[in-house]
């Protein structure tokens, strides 16, 4: 079990809900996946539309539970409005929130982002920031009032994997008690199963499973990469060494010429 | 009156946010509201009032990443 704000989740995967191919296609995948957690939105919506309350029928089918972003915001101050309609659609004080500061790299914007954080955790949220690796950012999030990280693993979208190993190992080591979930740029499971050995908590993706040629089936092997990086954290993997030693006894071997 | 919603031009002839929410059909559709970037809570549309070139945000539950 992981917990995120005194909230137990089973799984340590977390799975978005965007660019599936169907609304069908993302309830197998979360099927498969057996995620805990589901990422959502907040998007403008027409009169009579009603797109919104078909999207929420689908989350509530899931069974797990929600977490809403502020995905696109750009300026403190529309993060913040963007949690405050967020908490109000999905009744929950979670919030990931994305104070982007690069349109290029979507990297997040370090200065808003804490700023962000104090406000919406004055108000009574409980936020999971989009961070860096950057271990004064994690400090100052900290500081603010946040109880979990969520580093990039690369840019959103990118599938490029763990881009900066050191920064997410010193960063984990840093704040060894703090839930930190590697959030963006995953491609492949053995990168979540990477992520997972290295002592972080749970992983976040979406892209990866969703633009996968079968959804579901990826679902199911990011799942099944998750539950075995952790099960290698959990055994204490073996130190690296560069000389090789051989792994079957020597003793009794017979002595053929 | 004429106002924005959702970054489009409408004119309505409500004066309240939630009265514009019906105006617009909206109903009882599953909505969150914020006039000027400020957000307005649900409980407190009927008495917010909006004036000529105020900007109405209207979001739902959507996908997300």
């Amino acid at each position: 079990m992981v917990s995120f704000y005194g909230t137990e989740v089973a799984s340590r995967l977390m799975l978005g809900t965007a660019q599936y191919p169907s609304p069908a296609i993302l309830e197998q995948a979360f099927r498969r996946s057996g995620a805990g957690i589901a990422t959502v939105s907040v998007r403008r919506e027409a009169g009579g539309e009603r797109a919104g309350a078909a999207f929420w029928d689908l989350v509530k089918q899931l069974d797990v539970k929600v977490l809403p972003n502020t995905a696109g915001c750009h300026s403190v101050r529309e993060a913040v409005t963007t949690a405050q309609m967020a908490r109000e659609l999905f009744d929950t004080p979670w919030i990931k929130l994305e104070v982007i500061g690069h349109a290029d790299t979507l990297q997040p914007d370090p200065f808003g982002l804490v700023e962000a954080a104090r406000i919406l955790t004055d108000e009574g949220f409980q936020v999971f920031p989009y961070t860096t690796e950057d271990i004064v950012l994690a400090d100052r999030l900290l500081e603010a009032g946040c109880e979990v990280l969520m580093p990039w693993g690369a840019p959103i979208g990118t599938g490029l994997g763990l881009t900066n190993i050191y920064g997410l190992r010193t960063l984990r080591a840093q704040f060894p008690d703090v839930p930190m979930v590697v959030d963006a740029g995953l491609g492949l499971p053995s990168q979540a199963a990477q992520a997972m050995e290295m002592a972080f908590d749970a992983v976040l993706l979406n892209t990866a499973v969703a633009k996968a040629g079968d959804p579901a089936a990826m679902a199911e092997g990011f799942g099944r990469a998750v539950e075995a990086g952790r099960l290698a954290y959990e055994a204490d993997p073996m130190e690296p060494r560069d000389m090789a030693a051989p792994s079957t006894p020597l003793i009794g071997k017979a002595f053929l010429e | 009156m004429k106002i924005t919603v959702n970054g489009d031009p409408c004119e309505v002839a409500s004066d309240t946010v939630q009265a514009v929410l019906d105006e617009l059909g909206y109903g009882e559709a599953k909505v969150a509201t914020a006039v000027n970037e400020t957000f307005v809570p649900a409980g407190s549309r009927g008495a917010t009032r909006l004036a000529k070139g105020d900007r109405l945000e209207i979001v739902a539950p959507r996908q997300g990443g």
